[in-house]
């Protein structure tokens, strides 16, 4: 009578990716009949959607295992991946409410924005939550797909034409690279699932097997690429200056953690074989991420493109935690992108603030006077760009701490000494920022910067989760730490 | 002991009260701004009196405040505050160093006042938060936020070379404090191996660490500690910055922030790795010599009296590191006093600088000369304060540079002692004739005869900073009393770890009070 088993499907595991996809639908719907001038209505609605997705992702919080297994296996929604959700979650409000403002500046004021955000948001949360490779590379599909897409949002800009081709050639590129190691792992181990492979991997023949190692680069290769690793980082800069200002946030935010959490997923649980030498790689990606990015930063004008090599730095010192190859390194990262979401997407509101239309008036020397004609926003500003720089008391300083601390637990110290000291670089161009922003004279009266009670939020969200967590950072880093005991 | 409870923690955080209800008063209103904040750095000048009726004279850290932090993961920070005989006075010196240099800006700030006041009284929080804290991951912080309020202080309200110098003082010191902070992380992690699971500096001075590892950690430590001091190669930033920012920013600069190096070398560097700083002594020495012959030299020769002053605090501060790696109670106490007495006649000095300043808008020894004869009250005030600097006797420069002269003499370092003999010489040089060349002559240019004297508030500036003058000149016993215990257990501690070093055998922990404390030489009984 036994017939064959149904594969297990628990829709508990992936309910957040469900709520999100359910509403970008039904907002695609919904658009058609929103007239121009009120798409902000979408916004409201898509993030009522994240909101109810957060209910979700709060609800699963150490769930027993049978409700965090779905598919057969091919997810898991664990702690480790409900708190990556949660940033996701958390990016993607904060940018809808920067958002309106923006597109409305610009006149690309499209519908279909909201649907898309929440739809590379679902994608990312299957990244996280994937534990087969196949669940993961279609998350991550459904997250470029959408990003290319909303590169090249403004499509009466050339710039951000342009920043949707190049992220979507290279995107495509560095897919092939994934793809083919995937491909490869499977020759070498005959599963795609990740708990298969660490399995096949115990025997010493499939270690030894050389095409099981080219797998494992080539994975690591592709995801170099998603989270902007030198020298993987090329398409970053063009990419983030040309988006439209909200979804370079959004970029460096959501998606940055998605790669983390896929990478982290993948190395840590189908290659804890070749732990030595994906830590040898991780260390040495580590010193030219950091290296590469806070060198070209320095010499910015362009604050976009400041924040964009900046972004391939900060994507730098996580990896000095996952090089570090424990449980702090991990907790770290999940901190630390956590603290990054808030204080990068803060700094990118005060951004859409300041710009003009035609995303003029981006460059650093345009900020010059704002600490005393907008006292208020040059304080947040300041406050974004010390929690980047890592000065205490803000966020920024704790993740780093937390990061390096657990790169010299693991013996790392040089590793530490040149974290620190790219942190000490990268302290030049964040004050330059200030140095316009409080030590020049104004050129101009910052009469056009009005801020909507929306972006009011997103600004009050971001400074109280730059700085609560500098102060008081116990709780959270408290649950990273429990999110990473798999 | 019958202490207040949480003294110490009112003090450090009435002026971050002070910043907040700032935030509501209108920011034209410029003479209600001065006035709270004067009234409230002369409050936490007041509450910090008890600090010093209540201090018991025993090496014991007392007012101690301990609340858990941070717990997570590996870590444990603790709120552990408290003070000993060293820091007590420290902490006096900078509650008592802010109102005079609040009451300085008077005029000389007229624009941005109300962020002016916010950037002093934040500035007064980090550096008596650094003074008493006896944790070190709550140091540290302290220790970098002290960093945001300076840099803007130098940065927007300093001279026309302003931002150079601002950017210059950051990434200097960040550097610095960031190899600290790798140090901090290695020394914890070191702490926890013998059982430790908390950043107190008190486990951390009975920790025994092999001296390979010390000596990369006191390194570590020490050019945090260098920089701030500044010594003698890494002073470069210092120049620039005195002379670029405000006066009360060099009053606090020179007064109190760059005491924080010398106090991090006393309270951390050396107790924590005497091994290491035997081996680095010589080094440390050579440097401080070094800096204190050729800052004088370049002092001699500056034209603007503000760069002159500055490089001035390059020599005292030599004076001071020499006093503190003699390791002998009148080197320490010599150090520690002089420490006082530079935060009283330098922070003195930079405050005249800046009301000839004000007065004439140029700082060049050239542009003046025999203001002595419009000014007299100023060139009285003046002459003292020269004195005290030059360490005349009867002022309390003699008293510090005596002590570490005797302490460091008596020690190993006593040919080092002997070069930097000559450097009170230089001192009684550059000083005078910089202020011959400023008050004395004819009266020949025809700005400077119209120039008048200090007015009443510049008067009621300067009289405590002359009284304490002539108080810890002619009477320094109640200060060094005070220290005294403390220097002698810091001294005890360090020389018992380092003689268990020789012997390598592992030294077990807790060793606060010393058994016999040999009696102290006091000024009073040298003269």
């Amino acid at each position: 009578m036994e017939t064959i088993a149904m594969p297990a499907i628990n829709f508990t595991a992936v309910m957040p990716e469900t709520i999100l996809s359910v509403f970008a639908m039904v907002l695609l719907l919904v658009n058609v009949f929103v007239p121009t001038q009120q798409k902000a209505y979408l916004g409201y609605l898509s993030v009522i959607g994240i909101i109810v997705s957060a209910v979700s992702v709060f609800n699963g919080w150490d769930a027993p295992r049978s409700l965090q297994e779905g598919f057969n296996g091919s997810v898991l929604q664990d702690n480790f991946a409900l708190f990556f959700k949660g940033i996701f979650l958390l990016s993607s409000a904060l940018v809808i409410l920067i958002s309106d403002h923006y597109m409305k500046r610009e006149e690309c004021n499209h519908g279909e924005l909201y649907p898309l955000i929440l739809l590379a948001t679902a994608g990312m949360m299957l990244m996280a939550s994937g534990t087969d490779l196949m669940t993961i590379f279609l998350g991550l599909e459904v997250m470029s797909v959408c990003l290319y897409v909303l590169a090249g949002f403004n499509r009466d800009n050339l710039k951000s034409n342009e920043a949707g081709l190049k992220y979507f050639l290279l995107g495509a590129f560095s897919t092939g690279f994934l793809l083919y190691g995937m491909a490869l792992t499977y020759g070498a181990t005959g599963s795609t699932k990740i708990a298969k492979i660490a399995e096949a991997a115990q025997s010493g023949l499939v270690t030894a097997n050389p095409i099981f190692l080219v797998g494992m680069l080539l994975i690591a290769v592709g995801f170099s690429f998603k989270i902007a690793a030198a020298p993987f980082h090329m398409w970053t800069p063009d990419v983030y200056e040309g988006a439209p200002t909200p979804l370079t946030a959004f970029m460096s935010a959501g998606p940055k953690a998605a790669g983390f959490a896929a990478f982290i997923r993948v190395l840590v649980f189908a290659f804890p074989s070749l732990m030595v030498d994906w830590i040898g790689l991780l260390w040495i990606l580590a010193v030219l991420t950091m290296t590469v990015g806070n060198i070209i930063a320095l010499s910015q004008d362009n604050i976009k493109r400041m924040l964009a090599y900046s972004s391939i730095a900060h994507a730098g010192y996580a990896l000095v935690g996952f090089a570090a190859g424990n449980a702090e390194g991990a907790a770290g990262i999940l901190f630390y992108m956590l603290s990054y979401a808030f204080m990068n997407i803060g700094a990118f509101a005060v951004i859409v603030l300041i710009g003009k239309k035609g995303e003029a008036n981006n460059n650093v020397s345009d900020y010059a006077g704002l600490g005393f004609r907008r006292p208020v926003l040059a304080l947040c500003m300041s406050i974004f760009l010390f929690s980047l720089a890592g000065m205490p008391p803000t966020a920024g300083f704790i993740g780093k701490f937390y990061l390096f601390s657990a790169a010299i637990k693991s013996g790392y110290i040089w590793l530490a000494i040149i974290g620190v000291l790219n942190s000490a670089a990268s302290v030049y161009y964040y004050l330059r920022v200030m140095v316009f922003m409080y030590m020049k004279d104004p050129t101009e009266e910052f009469d056009w910067v009005k801020v909507s009670p929306a972006i009011a939020l997103c600004l009050l969200i971001s400074v109280a989760g730059a700085l609560i967590p500098g102060v008081v950072p116990s709780y959270l880093l408290n649950l990273a730490q429990k999110a990473v005991l798999f | 002991m019958n202490q207040m409870p949480a003294l110490l923690s009112i003090i450090t955080f009435l002026p971050l009260i002070g910043v907040i209800l700032l935030f509501f008063i209108n920011k034209n209103s410029h003479a209600v701004l001065r006035g709270f904040t004067l009234a409230v750095s002369l409050i936490v000048f007041l509450v910090s009196l008890p600090l010093v009726t209540g201090f018991q004279n025993n090496a014991e850290f007392q007012f101690v405040e301990r609340i858990p932090w941070i717990a997570a993961g590996p870590f444990q920070m603790n709120y552990h505050v408290g003070i000993d005989g060293i820091s007590l006075w420290l902490v006096i010196l900078t509650t008592f160093i802010m109102p005079i240099a609040i009451l300085s800006t008077w005029t000389a700030v007229e624009v941005k006042v109300k962020e002016y006041m916010i950037c002093l009284l934040l500035l007064e929080v980090g550096m008596l938060g650094a003074f008493i804290s006896l944790d070190l991951f709550l140091f540290y912080i302290f220790w970098e936020v002290m960093l945001i309020p300076m840099y803007f202080i130098i940065g927007i309200w300093g001279g026309k070379n302003k931002i150079y110098a601002a950017v210059k003082f950051f990434i200097y010191t960040m550097v610095g404090s960031l190899l600290m902070l790798v140090a901090l992380v290695v020394l914890y992690f070191l702490g926890m191996k013998a059982g430790y699971t908390n950043f107190s500096l008190l486990n951390f001075y009975s920790l025994s660490i092999d001296p390979a590892i010390q000596t990369w950690l006191f390194l570590a430590f020490a050019l945090a500690f260098a920089i701030k001091v500044p010594m003698f190669p890494l002073h470069t930033w210092l120049p620039d910055a005195h002379t670029e920012a405000p006066t009360a920013g060099s009053v606090i600069l020179a007064a109190v922030l760059l005491k924080m190096g010398t106090y991090g070398f006393v309270r951390f560097a050396i107790p924590l790795f005497p091994t290491a700083m035997t081996q680095f002594t010589p080094l440390i020495a050579t440097l401080s010599v070094i800096g204190i012959i050729y800052a004088a030299l370049v002092a001699m020769v500056q034209e603007d009296v503000k760069k002159l002053v500055a490089y001035s605090s390059v020599a005292h501060l030599g004076f001071v590191m020499l006093g503190v790696f003699s390791l002998t109670q009148q080197g320490i106490a010599g150090g520690i006093l002089q420490m006082l007495n530079h935060g009283v006649s330098t922070g003195a000095l930079f405050l005249i600088v800046g009301f000839i300043y004000e007065r004439r808008h140029t700082r060049l020894i050239t542009d003046f000369g025999g203001l002595a004869k419009q000014m007299p009250v100023f060139a009285t005030i003046f002459m003292i304060i020269t004195l005290s600097s030059i360490g005349l006797p009867g002022t309390n420069g003699f008293v510090g540079e005596f002590l570490i002269l005797i302490g460091s003499f008596e020690s190993s370092l006593r040919w080092y002692t002997v070069i930097a003999t000559s450097g009170v010489i230089l001192s009684a040089v550059y000083m005078l004739w910089m202020y011959q060349r400023v008050m004395f002559g004819e009266l020949t240019n025809p700005k400077n005869q119209v120039l008048k004297d200090l007015n009443v508030r510049e008067v009621v500036i300067m009289v405590p900073l002359v009284i304490l003058v002539f108080v810890m000149g002619v009477y320094p016993r109640p200060f060094i009393d005070k220290m005294t215990p403390s220097i002698e257990n810091l001294i005890q501690q360090v020389k018992q770890k380092q003689v268990a070093a020789n012997q390598s055998v592992p030294v077990m922990p807790q060793m606060q009070m010393p058994a016999v404390a040999p009696q102290a030489v006091t000024p009073a009984e040298v003269k």
